[in-house]
């Protein structure tokens, strides 16, 4: 610890990445989420990486237990949660092994020094106690013992039996966030008044973690040992009311809003995953809006009560992760057949089987165009940030219900669980959502439940409860004539089998086509993304332009049917590059489009890509031009 | 339901036929429990537009292409989780589920347990032939031990499972078991099931004339029936036999048993599907199992909350409490701050 006694300097940054990490019951998750709601609300732009074990309490103090938070803030737009973290906060030996290698050379480093106990230090793997044996020198080291200056400022409630030893030891991540929130020269009032709000019933605990996260402040303020604090100006923004929102959040709030749009019930039917169930949390909590959720018995029940919900004339959505959704197709199959609206929605994760279930993934995208048996086609949608994913599930909930066909609905785990800002779209302004649902026999001999509208091939959607318009629906192929009745008729099969893809790709035509982006117009190389990979594609390309590199970037949200002038795009650039955590889904897609020599970047490591790497593979690739 | 609405037309049997050719094999038992069901919703007054049958796969999932009613003929065994969407949705409907031993109690055994329990206003008809018919002849969850079949050439191995014992253990409110071949039990049957709230699984004996013929001829043998049947009416004591001469008495450890001569009609247990606990109903459906006869009638009718009222009562109570929701307002719910 540093004991200079020069005047403390206030520095002003444009950006700055931190990381929390400990014990998965140390609250690292709470402490991220309330300093990212403090520099959301000091006006930074900013992006959130959450990083927590699938155990739910691995045991204390190894590595399986470590669970880290991350986030970048900044006074301009930003679009990845930082590559390395300029400050790592770590409150064991264990979260400090884990997550040094991330931190830039010569970084913040905040430890509790109380945690480095010899078997701590042991149980992390280490042969000698790092805060002893010079290994940290590189960094701006700061030992605090953060476990024991809680407790003495607990001493009060402690002394007089508020709280017992174990809940006075818990207001540590507090006394952590007090530190780094004065570091950054962050108010605590939004804290203090969450806090005084969440723990509305035990006002001890309100207190007492008011007083331990001031403490923190208190100790960064009258110690020495930090020689600068930080400011991170508010970014410029555009002009507008914002909140913080997840992924997650984002796309059940998507979902209320299309089926209030519509005039539709929203009816949810889901069995619990990982990283999908906080949509059924959600939107169980907004019964108010006359949801209807339904926690099913099994994947297939949850798939199975939607599609007999859309057949009842609801806004019908199944939500799960790849394992759940591979339980789910033959319900979506049949949903193809039926021609029902509903939505499948997929919170990628690391797979296959069981695979990585809190670590993100975009492997998912062939098992969503294709994971189905037969020929059978279905619309794709993909949320390309946290809050884009209320645009995202809005959309896919229209393309469903106008086009009566199940649409899949593609996040992934660090768009789930991940926030940024989102500046509020204005209600009004959402795009109509039309069910024009039948009311009356549309022949003169009575109602054909497949006669199609000539132009968008979509068939009417008759509810039961409406008479005249009684008819049966199965996943036995019908006959062309639009009756819905069984057909064995081989020629006629293969005529509905080109019909339900030709219904499928004629979306496009009501698509706006893809957008380009390449400034100069004379770019060498296209950089291709789609989904979650947009933030760091983008900050990629920012950087490479700033090195004079040409380079243009197309993002993708609709996978399916692809947007007009995605293949034109690929065939008119010498070199293009798919970025995505798979093993090159997109790119296969591409390349069988257009039999361009399409490359990949692929990494499937569980966390999201940096934008470092995507310029360094980009780089590579511009090489082989010269 | 409209049932009472004397505006509209009366409708007889034929209205509920569509114009699909039924397709069933000659001498099938789905024939008779097809025209029992179409009488049956002609004489009570159902609406065409307010019933939905829904099915799974096998023979008797083929059964709402030849209701001209909604219907959906959906996925091998899911047909009860597809219900239980249509009737949390639309509560108001009549939702019928046909489904058949292969399709119930194998691939759909999850899905028909959870529909009991949650309790969803379902009338659940199960047809029950012992036999996998549409894939030619193998045996199913219900075949007894030893038959030869397709895929059983020296005779099954595996205990099958009783309908009625498994609806019980899976908290059903409504049981009852009957036979394709007695119109008047099973219309009765089927009234009662219609008539419950909440799900009732009706058994229906179904005879497979070309994969395993007569199956049930216990019941429907008039040579055996008397001796080999028990048909349960509620308040009455539960007597077999062609002169009445056999009994269903109380048996150790909460079990039944058949007990013969004067002392054994005396002690005749009466029959109550009402009864709260549903040991003696559990008793009842292993009885034939345990050597005795057949029952057949309704084994257990009792109240409970239906699953869907529930939902939608809570939906509403929340809407009373909170208001209905504010799309504006849920977006600006919690910390927002403004940039100009």
């Amino acid at each position: 610890m540093s004991a200079d006694t020069a005047p403390r300097r206030t520095v002003e940054l444009t950006s700055a990445t931190i990381r929390f990490a400990g014990d998965s019951g140390d609250g690292m998750q709470l402490t991220g989420d309330r300093f990212t709601t403090e520099a959301a609300v000091a006006g930074n732009d900013l992006a959130t990486l959450p990083d927590y074990p699938a155990e739910i309490r691995a045991p204390a103090g190894t590595l399986a237990g470590v669970s880290s938070f991350q986030l970048q803030f900044a006074a301009e737009d930003i679009h990845t949660p930082g590559d390395a973290p300029d400050v790592l906060v770590a409150m064991n030996p264990a979260a400090l092994r884990k997550h040094l290698e991330a931190l830039r050379p010569t970084g913040t480093l905040i430890v509790d020094s109380d945690a480095f106990t010899k078997r701590n230090v042991d149980k992390a793997g280490y042969d000698t106690n790092p805060l002893e044996d010079g290994s940290l020198d590189e960094y701006d080291l700061h030992a605090v013992a953060l476990t024991s200056l809680t407790m003495t400022a607990l001493e009060p409630f402690t002394d007089d039996g508020r709280l017992n030893r174990k809940e006075a030891e818990r207001a540590k991540n507090m006394f952590a966030l007090g530190l780094v929130s004065w570091m950054f020269s962050r108010n605590l009032g939004t804290t203090e008044s969450w806090l005084a709000a969440k723990f509305k019933d035990q006002p001890d605990v309100v207190e007492a973690n008011v007083v331990a996260l001031r403490a923190g402040r208190n100790f960064g303020d009258t110690t020495e040992s930090f020689r600068y604090v930080y400011e991170v100006p508010p970014a410029h923004l555009r002009p507008g009311t914002y909140r913080n929102i997840s992924g997650n959040q984002a796309a059940a709030w998507g979902f209320v809003a299309a089926a209030h749009r519509a005039g539709l019930t929203l009816f949810y039917g889901s069995y619990p995953i990982t990283p999908a169930s906080d949509v059924l949390h959600e939107l169980s909590r907004l019964k108010r809006f006359g949801v209807r959720t339904f926690q099913a018995e099994d994947e297939i029940a949850a798939a199975g009560s939607a599609l007999g919900a859309a057949f009842g004339g609801a806004l019908a959505v199944t939500a799960s992760s790849g394992p759940g959704i591979a339980l789910k197709g033959e319900t979506i199959g049949l949903a193809t057949m039926m021609e029902l609206p509903m939505v499948i929605l997929d919170v990628q994760r690391g797979g296959p089987s069981t695979g990585l279930p809190t670590k993100t993934e975009q492997s998912d995208l062939h098992l969503a165009l294709h994971g189905r048996n037969g020929e059978a086609p279905i619309p794709v949608v993909a949320a390309t940030s946290p809050s884009d994913a209320f645009r995202a599930a809005y959309e896919a909930a229209r393309l469903a219900v106008e086009n009566r066909t199940p649409v899949m609905l593609l996040l992934d785990g660090y768009l789930a669980n991940s926030s940024e800002p989102w500046n509020l779209p204005d209600v009004d302004d959402l795009e109509p959502i039309e069910p024009a649902q039948a009311t009356e026999a549309n022949t003169s001999e009575g109602f054909l439940p497949y006669l199609r509208d000539p132009d968008t091939l979509a068939r009417p959607w008759a509810v039961p409860g409406t008479p005249g318009l009684a008819h049966r629906l199965g996943g036995l192929e019908k006959d062309g004539v639009g009756s819905g009745n069984i057909s064995y008729d081989p020629t006629n099969h293969h005529e509905m089998v080109a019909l339900r893809r030709e219904k499928v790709e004629r979306i496009a035509d009501r698509l706006p086509p893809i957008e380009v982006e390449d400034p100069g117009g004379d770019a060498q190389l296209l950089l291709v993304g789609w989904g979650s990979t947009e933030g760091p594609l983008r900050a990629a390309v920012q950087r490479l332009r700033a090195d004079g590199h040409r380079v243009a970037r197309m993002h993708l949200s609709h996978l399916a049917p692809l947007q007009r002038g995605v293949d034109e795009a690929v065939r008119s650039y010498p070199r293009v590059l798919v970025a995505e955590n798979n093993l090159g889904q997109l790119r296969d897609v591409l390349r069988a489009r257009t039999l361009v020599d399409v490359r990949g970047y692929c990494r499937v490591t569980g966390l999201p890509f940096s934008g470092a790497e995507l310029v360094d593979a980009a780089t590579e690739l511009l090489e082989e031009l010269r | 339901m409209s049932a009472t609405d004397q505006t509209l037309p009366v409708l007889d049997r034929k209205d509920f036929a569509s114009d699909q050719e039924v397709r069933w094999c000659p001498g099938c038992g789905d024939y008779a429990i097809l025209a029992a069901m179409q009488s049956f919703l002609a004489d009570t007054g159902a609406r065409p537009e307010s019933t939905v049958f829904v099915s799974g796969i096998g023979c008797s999932s083929r059964f709402p292409y030849y209701m001209e009613t909604y219907g959906m003929h959906t996925i091998h065994g899911r047909a009860p989780a597809i219900a239980t969407g249509l009737a949390v949705a639309r509560p108001e409907l009549d939702v019928f589920v046909v489904t058949g031993d292969g399709d119930a109690l194998s691939i759909g055994g999850n899905h028909l347990i959870h529909a009991l329990r949650r309790n969803v206003n379902l009338t659940i008809l199960l047809f029950n032939n012992e036999i996998y018919g549409l894939t030619k002849g193998q045996y199913s969850p219900t075949s007894p031990v030893g038959t030869v079949a397709k895929s059983t050439p020296f005779g099954s191995i595996d205990e099958p499972l009783d309908p009625a014992s498994l609806a019980l253990g899976a908290e059903a409110s409504f049981v009852g078991r009957t036979i394709d071949r007695d119109r008047k039990h099973l219309t009765e049957t089927l009234a009662a099931a219609h008539a419950h709230p909440g799900a009732a699984l009706v058994e229906i004996l179904q005879n497979c004339p070309v994969f395993n013929d007569g199956a049930f001829s216990q019941v429907t043998d008039r040579k055996r029936k008397d001796d080999e049947g028990l048909v349960l009416v509620e308040g009455e004591p539960m007597l077999f036999g062609a002169e009445k001469d056999r009994a269903i008495v109380a048996a150790a450890h909460g079990g039944v048993e058949v007990g013969e001569g004067p002392d054994a009609l005396e002690r005749a247990l009466v029959h109550d599907p009402r009864q709260a606990d549903p040991t003696r109903a559990f008793a009842l459906s292993r009885l034939k199992r345990n050597g005795g006869p057949l029952p057949i009638g309704v084994l257990r009718q009792v109240e409970r909350p239906v699953y869907e009222d529930t939902l939608v009562a809570q939906v509403e109570q929340t809407q009373a409490e909170q208001g209905t929701g504010d799309l504006e307002a849920l977006l600006r719910s919690g910390t927002t701050w403004q940039v100009d």
